[in-house]
């Protein structure tokens, strides 16, 4: 009870008290329980109390556009490199990766389990005409999704096949799930709710294009004089340590059998100009 | 402490204050207007049409207003209880005082008619309506009570949904759904609606209480 | 004494005329006319509710107006029957004192401390009938006083109001019941649509009305 009227007071004194970072983040990160393992070590170390913002990429690219968080935390390296064009960013550095997979139901209609190109197996359900979820939400997820349809030079959209849920990754998988339909999700969020859910994965291979990578940002003080530069280049210093990566890789190793999150150190696999 | 506790007082935290500080000018406002003699068209108009005011865009002005780019930036209210606070009360004021207001509108003309009847003043008119309301205000305060705890657009938007700083139980419930912890959603919307029901019982209770 | 002179009172739709009347001290007057023909109106004027377009209403002392559907507080049976001694500035004690009084004579003691909201319709006239009581005013305005009550009930409510007559006060009456009216009435109005058809002392409006229509009305074959 006293720690909930302190931490009430806190929050009531935040206006006038050492502002604490603010991280907008992707809601498949954020959901995942990485950054509650990780930032604890950061707050001890600095004394810097980290608040996580969860969005979707589009969402925390546009809050940190107008100067309302610190550093983001996102996976569109597209959206990423405009971010920094526009001069809204500084110092992008590469945390992580893991890959998008195609999932859907075990009987799998359009065959997309004996494909080794992902544009083929999109191909394939687009012919078959099979159920097909869209996040529709303009996350990164989402973003990818189109880059993958385009670059199979296909439009499914207004297909009657192809259904748009315009919320997060777990709630349109347990849509998919329940509608025995294919849609592409990010390794983490699969994982997690594989038990829960009527889905395989059916296309997960090593295929480039199929690759999420999670970046981290300044927001730049000199658009913005307000943000708390100096904790995000703090923080970005500390995800970037080596022991910090390997922790990074190992979280959750043990329970999945595979990293939830590949530690990058620092090298971008798609290259964000 | 139990994170589940903490989220649940400072929803009751944020949607009291915000009951309280949309009351503090509603009720006024909604008995004022209430009393009057002629109906009060334009207000009516304004205030119903006020209760239907979409939550998620009265959060998106609020981001705006409260963006660090945004008017009054300089505060540091975005993503703070307060702030929070400020958007849930405009969400709750028409509620409250249009409920105010109807509820006294319909009660005015007899109670005036019984006091004026029996000899009494204009203003004694007015302090019998004041007694008379209070089933009113109870009606109004749990209307705008219910409303904004239950509200999820304009919360996140503005509160962010911040673990240990903004989170509150309806936007747990939208993290816990995300995520596909249906169940544990569940549980979370259980514990909602047992608090307002909870709240709204004690306000009902009270109202309900005869004058000596 | 309560009168009333040029009278004139202007509804969209319906316009109440009515060039004189009068109650004296001791005296009922009795308004007869069907639904809609401004009885409660010419009452709710004479109380001073209402002002009206044009005429001038004297009043000697003051004049209760029971409403035809009364308003009841949200208290108990009791506080409903003192709130107008209340309003005068009577002290709280003295106020329930007299209100206990009045509430025997309506029948309604054992009821005291009862919700107000609880009571049915005839209880609800009788209570609000307590409460103008309570307040001894000079002239009572009473809109259909019985319309809701049992025949002991109707028999105790006139006892009340022949009663209050026997103790000077003027009393308009307002009623549908003919037969209440010639059993208490001293003189006696017809109004129809807001017109007064006939007016005059109550032997001879009853037994030779001068006008037709009011001939029809009180044998109950009123068109209109
Ligand atoms: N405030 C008002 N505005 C407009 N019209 C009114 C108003 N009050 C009364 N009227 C109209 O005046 C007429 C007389 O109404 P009033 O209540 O005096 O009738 P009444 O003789 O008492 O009828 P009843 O026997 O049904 O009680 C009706 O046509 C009514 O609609
Ligand atoms: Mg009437």
């Amino acid at each position: 009870m006293r720690r909930l009227l302190f931490s009430l007071m806190l929050s009531l004194g935040l206006a006038l008290a050492a502002s604490p970072l603010r991280l907008a983040t992707t809601t498949s990160v954020h959901d995942s329980g990485l950054l509650d393992a990780i930032l604890p070590g950061f707050t001890a170390e600095t004394g810097i109390p980290v608040q996580v913002i969860a969005v979707g990429t589009g969402q925390a690219l546009a809050i940190a556009g107008r100067g309302d968080a610190d550093a983001v935390l996102v996976h569109a390296p597209a959206l990423e490199a405009v971010f920094l064009q526009e001069g809204k960013g500084v110092l992008h550095a590469c945390l992580a990766k893991n890959r998008f997979l195609i999932v859907g139901p075990p009987e799998d209609p359009a065959g997309v389990r004996w494909e080794t190109n992902v544009l083929n197996a999109l191909r394939k359900i687009y012919l078959k005409g099979a159920l097909f979820v869209s996040r529709g939400d303009r996350s990164g997820t989402h973003k990818k999704e189109l880059e993958l349809w385009q670059a199979a030079g296909l439009d499914p959209q207004g297909k009657r096949w192809y259904l748009e849920s315009g919320s997060g990754m777990g709630a349109t998988l347990t849509l998919a799930s329940e509608k025995d339909a294919y849609t592409l999700t990010d390794l983490g969020t699969f994982l997690f709710l594989r038990e829960k859910v009527r889905l395989v994965a059916l296309f997960d291979r090593d295929d480039p294009r199929m690759l999420n990578q999670y970046s981290y940002m300044v927001v730049n003080p000199e658009r913005f004089p307000w943000v708390h530069f100096e904790g995000a280049k703090k923080l970005r210093a500390y995800l970037l340590r080596p022991e910090v990566q390997e922790k990074i890789g190992a979280y959750l190793k043990d329970r999945f059998g595979q990293s939830l999150f590949e530690p990058l150190f620092g090298r971008c696999v798609i290259p964000v100009p | 402490m139990n994170e589940l506790v903490e989220i649940t007082l400072r929803s009751l935290f944020v949607s009291g204050s915000a009951t309280l500080l949309a009351a503090l000018f509603g009720l006024p406002l909604g008995l004022w207007l209430g009393a009057r003699a002629r109906p009060q068209r334009l207000a009516a108009s304004l205030l119903y049409a006020g209760m239907g005011l979409p939550p998620v865009v009265v959060g998106l002005f609020f981001y705006f207003l409260l963006s660090r780019s945004g008017p009054l930036g300089s505060l540091g209210l975005l993503y703070t209880v307060p702030g929070m606070i400020l958007a849930e009360s405009v969400l709750a004021f028409p509620l409250i005082a249009g409920f105010a207001m109807a509820g006294v509108a319909a009660k005015a003309e007899p109670v005036r008619r019984l006091v004026r009847s029996l000899g009494g003043s204009e203003l004694q008119v007015h302090l019998t309506l004041l007694a008379e309301s209070r089933r009113v205000v109870v009606a109004a305060l749990a209307a705008g009570f219910g409303a904004v705890i239950s509200e999820v657009g304009a919360v996140t938007l503005v509160g962010g949904d911040i673990r240990h700083a903004t989170r509150v139980l309806t936007t747990a419930v939208v993290i816990e759904t995300r995520k596909g912890e249906l169940e544990r959603a569940a549980a979370l919307g259980a514990v909602l609606l047992g608090v307002t029901l909870l709240i709204t019982a004690i306000l009902v209770v009270f109202g309900e209480r005869e004058a000596r | 004494m309560i009168a009333a002179e040029g009278l004139e009172k202007r509804f969209p739709g319906f316009t109440l005329r009515v060039p004189a009347l009068k109650a004296a001290p001791g005296e009922i007057l009795a308004v007869l006319g069907p639904s809609g023909s401004g009885k409660s109106t010419l009452l709710m004027l004479l109380s001073g509710l209402l002002s009206p377009d044009g005429g001038t209403i004297t009043r000697e002392g003051p004049a209760v107006y029971l409403d035809q559907h009364p308003y009841l507080l949200e208290r108990s049976v009791l506080e409903n029957a003192a709130f107008g001694l209340r309003l005068k500035g009577v002290p709280r004690a003295r106020a329930r004192e007299v209100a206990l009084f009045w509430l025997s004579r309506v029948g309604l003691k054992a009821l005291a401390p009862r919700p107000a909201r609880g009571l049915s319709g005839g209880e609800r006239v009788r209570l609000a009938l307590a409460r103008a009581l309570a307040t001894e005013p000079k002239t009572l305005l009473l809109d259909e006083p019985t319309a809701n009550l049992d025949p002991a009930n109707v028999a105790r409510v006139e006892a009340l109001i022949r009663e209050e007559k026997a103790r000077g006060r003027a009393i308009v009456l307002v009623t549908h019941n003919l037969f209440q009216a010639k059993r208490l009435a001293d003189r006696a109005l017809f109004l129809l649509g807001g017109e007064v058809v006939e007016e005059g002392p109550a032997p001879s409006f009853f037994d030779s009305p001068e006008d037709p229509r009011t001939r029809a009305f009180l044998s109950g074959e009123m068109v209109w």
